[in-house]
C-alpha cells in the first residue's frame, strides 16, 4: 500500500505530528515554562507585614469565606486580571471593611488595598494586577469586628512586568 | 481637560438595588524600574488612591501601587439609594489630581 501524506525528511507526517504534539505538552505546561522573574519570595509572615492592623496571631486568621480567582498561567505579568469576593451580608452589623492584595514577588508587597463599607452591598472586587514573576497572591479581607480571612491563587507568569519588553 | 476616566453601570437601576460599577482610569502608572528607548530610567509616576463619591459620601476607596496595571480597571460595587452623582478622584505621585463625575439615575 502507498503510504499517504506529505514527508519532511525522514519523518513522516505523522512522526511529526506526534512529535509536535508532545512539544505543545512542554509549552503548556507550567514547570516547563521560561520564566523570567525578580526579587524573592516572601514567607507569610512577610507578606502580612504590610497589613495594617493585623496583630500577628496566625490563629485568627483563616482560610475562609474570601474566595480569589484568577488566571493559573499568564503570559504577560503587565497585566493579569483578577477578582476577589469575599461572603458577607454588608450590613451594619457585620460588614468587609478592607480587601488587601498581597505579592509573593513583587518590589511593593501590596498591590491594592480596598475599603469597602455598608454602602457596597457586595464585597467583591475586579482588577487587573501587575506581576513580576510566579508567585503567590493572597487576597485578604478584615472584618469590621476585627477578624481576618483570606485566600492565595499561585500564578506562573512567563513575562515578568519589571523587565522592559520593547 | 480631556475626559481620562469612564465611570459604566446598567441602566434601569431602582433604589435597593446592589449596583456594579466599573471604573477605567487613563494613567501610564509608571513603575520606575523601566527605561525608555534611550536607556534613561522613567520615573516612578503611579495613582496613590482613587475614591469613589456617591451622594457625597464615600463609598469605595482604593490604595493603588506599582501593581496595579497601566490605565487602572475596577470593578466594585455600591447599593443604590437615590438618584446622585457618583465622584471620582483621585491624584497620582506627580501631584497631578483627576476627576471625573457621573449621574447615578433611579428609576422611578
Amino acid at each position: 500500500m502507498q503510504q499517504r501524506g506529505v514527508e519532511v525528511g525522514h519523518l513522516t507526517r505523522r512522526a511529526l505530528l506526534l512529535g509536535s504534539a508532545g512539544m505543545g505538552v512542554l509549552a503548556t505546561s507550567p514547570s516547563q515554562a521560561v520564566v523570567m522573574s525578580s526579587g524573592s519570595l516572601r514567607t507569610l509572615t512577610e507578606m502580612m507585614e504590610g497589613v495594617q492592623g493585623f496583630d500577628g496571631n496566625f490563629e485568627k486568621f483563616k482560610k475562609a469565606r474570601v474566595d480569589l480567582q484568577m488566571t493559573l498561567l499568564a503570559d504577560n505579568g503587565n497585566s493579569v486580571p483578577l477578582s476577589v469576593e469575599v461572603s458577607s451580608a454588608m450590613t451594619e452589623q457585620e460588614h468587609i471593611t478592607d480587601i488587601y492584595l498581597l505579592s509573593q514577588r513583587n518590589p511593593v508587597l501590596v498591590m491594592a488595598r480596598f475599603h469597602l463599607g455598608v454602602a457596597s452591598g457586595k464585597a467583591m472586587i475586579n482588577t487587573r494586577v501587575r506581576l513580576a514573576g510566579s508567585q503567590k497572591i493572597m487576597a485578604v479581607a478584615r472584618t469590621n469586628q476585627g477578624e481576618w480571612f483570606f485566600d492565595e491563587a499561585q500564578v506562573v507568569v512567563t513575562e515578568s512586568a519589571c523587565v522592559d519588553a520593547s | 481637560m480631556a475626559i481620562n476616566a469612564r465611570l459604566t453601570w446598567s441602566s434601569g437601576l431602582r433604589a435597593g438595588d446592589v449596583v456594579k460599577v466599573r471604573l477605567l482610569v487613563q494613567h501610564p502608572m509608571e513603575t520606575g524600574y523601566l527605561q525608555d528607548l534611550s536607556g534613561h530610567t522613567i520615573k516612578r509616576n503611579v495613582i496613590e488612591w482613587i475614591r469613589v463619591e456617591y451622594d457625597q459620601r464615600e463609598v469605595f476607596k482604593v490604595d493603588t501601587s506599582s501593581g496595579i496595571a497601566a490605565n487602572p480597571f475596577f470593578e466594585f460595587y455600591l447599593r443604590a439609594s437615590v438618584t446622585g452623582l457618583v465622584q471620582v478622584s483621585w491624584i497620582d505621585d506627580a501631584g497631578v489630581k483627576g476627576e471625573y463625575s457621573k449621574l447615578l439615575v433611579l428609576q422611578s
